[in-house]
């Protein structure tokens, strides 16, 4: 009689579902921002404290949101990276987190300053909003103010080809983007 | 000048695992203190493998307990909790999954499990129960 | 060189197990005895040089040896003796050795012991356990090889994961392996028995030793994993339902269920096809473990470093086994079945509830664990089901169970009116409820309605397991019990003892955070903490802050206890080490966090009471078990079976 399989299918039907399971990441767990609009916050400039990063600021734009920190060893290997990018002319914003003022400020002297501006997060208030976990974690936000993309873990080229350069061309579109040509999106 | 020893006290803490232990106790009011040790419990590390922000050291998970800790006392509820560390980090952050489209069979499973349990066991006695009971089977 | 011996070693036990898992079972159809006389002597080459290869593994451990890359990932120089020892199963290569070991242990265990069986069935048993041992040496030689070299050799090690110095290394994993392996034996046994078409009582009595023993072995190490969990990591919890601690557990229930219902086919003959079915399922969820835990489709802090090529094999592996022992249950199950009737009151009805009630509950596990992985393979997001799901869905089923396991425990074979059995259990009955609820609410002050049923259910399932030998004890009329009876009363027992402790400890724990300067006096769940102040202490490889604190009821000194802070040299990773002061009513625990500044530190006090029954009730279960498979009964049958055995040879060399 059947009942005699159910066993056997409810066994193939597991093992279909481990197979595929096997190609999947469990520990990669993707940002629930995705299409959400950039989050309120508001955070002192770390270079200047009487001027503010804040939603408003990053409004409007296609434009990189990084978070880092001078205890983060992972931040330092993407940071000449980000330093490029800066340089070939696309917006970088910072959000400092869980650091010291003087520290930061002489890490940026050192190793670069890639940011337009750098919010200062040193309870790491901000950084809950924006469900960051880690750091070095970068978003991508867009020109309608919402959050494109979250990358964890450091920058590299191959991952800004894969994963930023289509989105920002999607979203540079016809008005173009003056920094387009620059990061290498032809 | 403190101020700087003492942030850089901290951001030592945040670099090496902090520890899961608070300082204190959450709340004087031990009802309130009661929900911020249940729902500490009930909430995922984002970041771990497979703790609550209650048993983790993880620095994110520390913040976490310190945003559960003002949440609930400007006067959240336990949802209001839920959906904000939800709309922030996913759903895979609730170790209570919330009933919706995608947990619906989830939550029946067992229950569908045990109707047929009832049924397979229900009809066995009846097959059993007019079967010769005084002669044992020989093998 | 040596570590070369022991990959060769590993590899001709390979072909041995390759023997042993085909010409035996060839041999077994066509009836050649002289293949079915291979089994056992290849079963115990296969020993011999399986035993060769992890004796070099320990060897390169205990010497030192950094150029094997397993013992530079798991070891030290500094690292205590015991604790290299130990760390041959403290990562995935050596664990998969360890794994191969104690299969083969189980192996020569029934080679050894199965004199009295008929030869084409102890040669198919030998076989399929054969099959087992090739594909699990072959997943080990191909992919997880724990010989591999390092060149050029480190100068020391990268020492023991700190989590893993401890003395609960030296016992949870074997005393584990040694039970979700064995459950190998009863598998072969039910495997056999389908490819020999036929099943019998004689089947049921001789299954059910190796599966006690087995289940025995398995409660120890799921009990021994949660203690060192408990007083381990620091934070006091004991369950978690993680996805690597319920792959322990379900081979565990399966076979709770597989023991039980060997005792109604042993009895009446019937329930051949769930016996052999839920045989099957038990090291199917042992295998299925070995995937979760290695394969990186679930994430637990207890999983093994993932890998999908590893995972991939193991699935084969299962797919191969587990699948075909199905599709055999599938083809010939259906010829088991025999008649034996039953009426609604009679054991046999309770067992068949019992039955169905743990499979459900594995059936819930199973569900939970896997969920988050079903859900993300549909592409509908990353879901995570935790504590609050699993406790729920699994007191489902088992609060039931344990309620009837009170009842089924003195209901007759076949058929029993149902007002003697009442009468029989009402002073049981009327403790547990009296008891459920005036007990908590007096101790406590207060107590909810799941407490309450929960207590009641664990007293009434104690009341009830010591009704006979209370009353034979009083009455002094018939025989003593028999050891499988004792055995039988202790385990449920047992169990009950079990339920009070979860619930107790779970609804009336007292926890909080805190921090203290030395002089501080802290006062919490009746007693006094005086911190006393720090000091430094070091251990072999480690150095460590201890805090010293008067445990203190009233004006009475009860304890001084000294947690501490530890931080191992070689991987510089902060371990906290609870100072826990135990006795069977409470256990108090004092966990130091981190320096706060001006000499104060955090800390986490914790008062759990009857926590200890968790650990009692586990080890009343397992001795239960031991008396059980000890009873005089299995000398007789043995004995019986081998002058049968013998009769039988005498005819077949007559004609």
């Amino acid at each position: 009689m059947w009942r005699y399989v159910v066993p056997l299918i409810v066994f193939a039907t597991m093992s279909g579902f481990f197979v595929v399971g096997l190609q999947r990441n469990p520990n990669y767990i993707p940002s629930a921002l995705i299409g959400k609009p950039i989050p309120q916050f508001s955070l002192p400039s770390l270079t200047d404290p009487s001027a503010t990063v804040s939603t408003e600021t990053l409004q409007g734009q296609v434009a990189l949101v990084n978070v880092w920190g001078t205890w983060c060893i992972e931040c330092r290997h993407e940071h000449a990276f980000l330093v490029e990018l800066a340089r070939a002319g696309l917006p970088i914003y910072g959000l400092n987190a869980k650091d010291d003022r003087g520290a930061a400020l002489d890490w940026l002297a050192a190793l670069g300053n890639p940011y337009v501006s750098s919010g200062f997060d040193p309870e790491g208030v901000a950084i809950i909003d924006w469900g960051v976990t880690a750091a070095p974690e970068t978003f991508l936000v867009g020109r309608d103010g919402t959050i494109l993309h979250k990358h964890i873990s450091p920058m590299t080229p191959q991952v800004w080809q894969r994963d930023f350069l289509p989105l920002i061309k999607e979203q540079c579109g016809a008005s173009g983007c003056t920094f387009l040509a620059a990061v290498g999106g032809q | 000048m403190i101020r700087a020893a003492a942030m850089t006290l901290l951001w030592l803490a945040a670099s090496s695992p902090s520890w899961a232990i608070d300082k204190e106790v959450a709340f004087d009011d031990p009802v309130l203190n009661a929900r911020y040790v249940a729902l500490v419990r009930e909430i995922r590390c984002p970041k771990c493998l497979n703790e609550s922000i209650a048993d983790s050291d993880a620095p994110v998970a520390a913040d976490l307990r310190r945003e559960v800790r003002r949440l609930i006392g400007e006067g959240a509820s336990d949802e209001d909790v839920k959906n904000f560390l939800s709309a922030r980090y996913g759903e895979f952050i609730l170790y209570r999954p919330r009933l919706n489209q995608t947990t619906w069979a989830l939550w029946a499973g067992p229950f569908v499990f045990l109707l047929i349990g009832a049924i397979v066991f229900w009809r066995i006695l009846q097959t059993r129960r007019t079967q010769p009971i005084d002669e044992d089977a020989i093998s | 060189m040596i570590p070369e011996l022991g990959q060769f070693a590993l590899a001709l036990a390979l072909c041995l197990a390759l023997i042993q898992a085909t010409l035996p079972l060839l041999g077994a159809a066509r009836g050649r005895a002289d293949w079915m006389a291979l089994a056992r002597p290849a079963a115990a080459g296969q020993f011999v040089f399986v035993a060769i290869a992890f004796g070099v593994l320990e060897y390169g451990f205990l010497t030192d040896d950094f150029s094997i890359e397993f013992v530079a990932l798991h070891s030290n120089s500094a690292l205590p003796a015991f604790y290299k020892f130990t760390a041959a199963w403290g990562g995935h290569e050596g664990s998969m050795l360890f794994w191969i070991a104690i299969l083969a242990i189980w192996t020569m265990a029934v080679a050894a012991f199965s004199r009295s069986q008929p030869d084409e069935f102890v040669s198919r048993v030998l076989g399929v356990l054969g099959i087992v041992s090739a594909g699990i040496i072959a997943f080990a030689l191909l992919t997880s090889n724990p010989f591999v070299r390092l060149t050029p050799a480190a100068f020391d090690g990268n020492d023991l994961n700190p989590l893993l110095q401890d003395p609960g290394m030296i016992f949870h994993p074997p005393m584990l392996y040694l039970g979700y392996v064995g459950m190998s034996v009863p598998f072969a046994f039910a495997v056999a028995a389908l490819l020999t078409g036929r099943l019998d009582k004689n089947w049921a009595k001789w299954t059910r030793p190796w599966t006690v023993a087995a289940w025995v072995f398995l409660t120890i190490g799921i009990t021994l994993g949660s203690w060192w969990a408990y007083y381990e990591l620091g934070w006091g919890g004991w369950w978690f339902w993680d996805p690597v601690e319920n792959s322990s557990f379900m081979p565990w229930l399966m076979a709770t269920a597989l023991l039980h219902s060997l005792a109604v086919t042993e009895r009446r003959g019937i329930f051949k096809s769930w016996t052999v079915l839920l045989a099957i399922g038990a090291f199917s969820l042992s295998l299925l473990g070995t995937f979760l835990t290695r394969s990186g489709v679930i994430i637990s802090v207890h999983a093994f470093a993932s890998d999908p090529t590893r995972g991939l094999f193991i699935l084969a592996i299962l797919g191969l086994i587990c699948g075909g022992a199905l599709l055999l249950y599938a083809m010939r199950a259906r010829y088991l079945e025999a008649e034996g009737g039953f009426k609604l009151v009679s054991r046999e009805a309770f067992l068949m509830a019992n039955n169905i009630l743990f499979v459900i509950a594995t059936g819930a596990v199973l569900w939970g664990t896997l969920n988050p992985l079903i859900i993300d393979a549909l592409g509908l997001g990353k879901i995570s089901v935790g504590v609050p799901w699993f406790n729920i869905m699994f007191l489902l089923p088992m609060l039931p169970l344990a309620t009837l396991l009170g009842v089924g425990m003195h209901t007759a074979w076949k058929q029993m009116a149902a007002e003697p059995l009442l009468h029989r259990l009402r002073w049981p009955a009327a403790i547990a409820v009296v008891a459920g609820i005036a007990l908590p609410l007096a101790i406590f002050g207060t107590t909810s309605v799941l407490t309450a049923v929960a207590v009641t259910i664990g007293i009434w399932v104690c009341a009830s397991a010591a009704l006979d030998p209370v009353r034979k004890l009083i009455s002094r009329t018939g025989g003593p019990l028999t050891r499988a009876q004792l055995g039988m009363c202790l385990a449920h027992f047992g169990v009950g003892v079990f339920i009070l402790g979860a619930t107790v400890a779970s609804a009336y724990n007292l926890e909080f955070d805190t921090s203290a300067r030395p002089g501080d006096r802290i006062q919490a769940g009746g007693y006094e903490f005086v911190f006393r102040g720090l000091r430094t202490a070091n251990g072999a490889n480690f150095v460590a802050d201890e805090g010293e604190f008067e445990l203190r009821k009233g004006d009475d000194l009860i304890a001084v206890l000294t947690p501490q802070k530890r931080v191992y040299r070689v991987q510089q990773t902060p371990m906290t080490e609870a100072a826990i002061n135990t006795n069977l009513a409470r256990d108090i625990f004092v966990a130091l966090g981190e320096p706060l500044g001006d000499n104060a530190w955090s800390l986490r006090i914790q008062v759990k009471p009857l926590i200890g029954f968790l650990w009692l009730g586990s080890a009343l279960m397992a001795l239960g078990g031991l008396l059980a498979v000890t009873d005089r009964r299995y000398r007789l049958i043995r004995q019986e079976q081998a002058a049968t055995n013998a009769a039988a040879q005498q005819t077949i060399g007559a004609a």
